[in-house]
């Protein structure tokens, strides 16, 4: 048997082929790239050294994207485990309306984020449906997407209410898993609701937490379309992720050079963001 | 959570008020999730006109909207566009995954180790920091704007999640049915294409979902490696609507609700299907 199976390796022989054309060649054509100052059509360009990666430090619009970068992927992360969570424990229980609650939550995760932010848009534009609440409440007209602390903490907000059904899924799996005898018996003990849920159901939901946060940081740091739905990395550089801003110097400002270059330092963060948040996952789960 | 099967008279009153406070906590969420979509449904039932608010519908019920955005964003165009990048791109995932995962699976050998470790690995690059060389490869293959590019792209990037669902699944698969088949006198891909992958299909279904919704919604490739507006997909569609200055928002909402549609509908339709395959894919 075992000297049949040996036969079967050609089997993925497709899939290292693909991922040798599309992913490790152009991972060091890359870096070929980022060595130059190309602009991405003409023939004729120059290698100049690491002129590209120096600018990574100067340009100060660099420094915001990442920081825009880090902000998006650890904010929506954070309110999306509290709110998925919030749903999941609400709709976990017995009561008429939790399956269609369900259904309704989850349905934005399956509507495309480039057409989310555009029906975001048409809540938050000036002449938008949340202005004429502001002026039925007697307030004034807001430009919601003018002012860079606004405009990101939205950006954030409409991320975490698209994709908080994806948390709420993981949540209430994790929370069908858990045994009910052990909330039971830590009733009989005297244990009130916070108690059991703070030293039973949270420690047992775990393995969700950290499946939950992986994939909501990663998806936080890789955000692209709802920005450029709403603002296009605008007032000037101010929402600009590293994701949008690598669009920008590639198609907007014909700079293929650098463009590459902040494609490999979007790949050194999440990288490291991952590797991280896995370690501190595996050196917690011990505990338990 | 009281009393379960006790619900005598006395408690009654208490367990329907709680219910009250649950239920509306429920249509809260539903009102939150579904706020955008209302809001560009009512924006597109109006005329450039009416300036009423965002939130009452309309007096006068108009699908002229829907009409002009067939015409000019020429829907149908983009949605046979996305129809076939996703049709060829998930059957390609689905063969190849599966494929690749048989292997990996059974012939547990250091080489396999180490293959399955690559590409598990290709995981964690983010396809957005390739994009650059990614373009320039497409560029160079004349693989812009074509529907084989597009799909390769695809393919590979929803390559290593479902080899691993194949991968974990065909592990699970008693090793005797491979041994009574060869007894029997088949060879060893008979045994997989006639024995193994019928049996893969409730994971397929979930590979099919996963894939299936990636590609559909997929705004980023589309917009760097589609660049002929007759190949553009729905998502560019509907971009192209807001990128053109002194555009009718509400022909642009139309076309959005449009969009919609389709993933919404099946979405109803196979929930329990599409929740199976985010749990599939979430928790590794």
């Amino acid at each position: 048997m075992q000297r049949l199976y040996r036969k079967t390796n050609i089997m993925y022989l497709p899939v290292l082929l693909l991922f040798a054309v599309f992913v490790v060649y152009p991972f060091f054509d890359g870096i070929r790239i980022a060595f130059t100052n190309w602009n991405g059509f003409s023939r004729q360009y120059d290698y100049i050294g690491l002129a590209n990666f120096g600018r990574l430090f100067s340009d100060p619009n660099i420094r915001m994207a990442l920081l825009n970068t880090l902000l998006y992927g650890f904010g929506s992360t954070l309110f999306q485990q509290i709110l998925g969570l919030a749903y999941a424990l609400l709709l976990d229980q017995r009561f008429p309306g939790r399956t269609a609650g369900r259904t309704i939550a989850l349905l934005p995760v399956f509507i495309s984020a480039v057409i989310m932010g555009y029906m975001w848009y048409f809540l938050l534009q000036y002449d938008g449906a949340l202005n004429d609440l502001a002026l039925l409440l007697g307030g004034g007209k807001v430009l919601w997407l003018s002012d860079p602390g606004l405009a990101k903490a939205l950006i954030i907000s409409i991320n975490t209410l698209q994709y908080v059904g994806y948390s709420m899924i993981i949540y209430l799996a994790g929370l069908q898993s858990i045994p009910a005898s052990y909330l039971e018996a830590a009733r009989l003990d005297g244990a009130g609701s916070w108690k059991c849920f703070y030293r039973i159901t949270l420690p047992l939901l775990y393995p969700a937490i950290v499946s939950s946060v992986t994939l909501n940081l990663i998806g936080g740091l890789k955000l692209f379309d709802i920005i450029r739905a709403l603002t296009g990395g605008g007032p000037g550089y101010t929402t600009h992720s590293l994701t949008t801003l690598l669009y920008t110097s590639y198609f907007g400002n014909q700079n293929a050079g650098y463009a590459a270059t902040i494609g490999i330092l979007l790949f050194c963060m999440i990288l490291l963001v991952t590797v991280l948040t896995q370690w501190t996952a595996r050196a917690r789960e011990v505990q338990f | 959570m009281d009393g379960q099967g006790q619900g005598g008279p006395v408690l009654r009153p208490r367990r329907l008020a709680a219910n009250l406070w649950k239920l509306g906590l429920t249509a809260l969420i539903a009102a939150v999730a579904l706020m955008p979509i209302y809001i560009t449904f009512i924006v597109s039932l109006k005329g450039q006109t009416d300036l009423s608010s965002h939130w009452v519908p309309p007096k006068v019920l108009s699908l002229a909207n829907y009409l002009w955005a067939i015409e000019i964003g020429r829907i149908f165009s983009a949605f046979l566009n996305t129809t076939v990048i996703t049709g060829f791109s998930v059957a390609a995932v689905v063969l190849l995954s599966s494929m690749a995962a048989y292997p990996l699976a059974r012939n547990a050998t250091r080489l396999n180790a180490a293959v399955s470790t690559f590409i598990l690995s290709i995981l964690m690059v983010p396809a957005l920091s390739l994009l650059v060389p990614l373009y320039v490869l497409l560029l160079r293959v004349h693989g812009v704007s074509t529907y084989w590019g597009i799909v390769l792209v695809h393919v590979t990037f929803n390559l290593p999640v479902s080899v691993f669902l194949y991968m974990n699944f065909i592990r699970a698969l008693p090793r005797d049915l491979d041994e009574a088949a060869l007894i029997d006198g088949c060879s060893i891909y008979t045994i997989f294409s006639r024995i193994i992958l019928p049996l893969l299909r409730p994971v397929t279904v979930s590979v099919i979902i996963f894939a299936g919704v990636a590609v559909w919604n997929d705004y980023q490739f589309s917009l760097y490696f589609l660049q002929k507006p007759a190949i553009r997909v729905i998502t560019l569609m509907i971009s192209s609507f807001f990128a053109v200055s002194g555009t009718d928002y509400h022909i642009a909402a139309a076309a959005a609700v449009m969009a919609i549609i389709p993933i919404t509908v099946i979405y109803v339709f196979l929930q329990r299907r599409f929740v199976k395959g985010i749990l599939d894919s979430a928790i590794k």
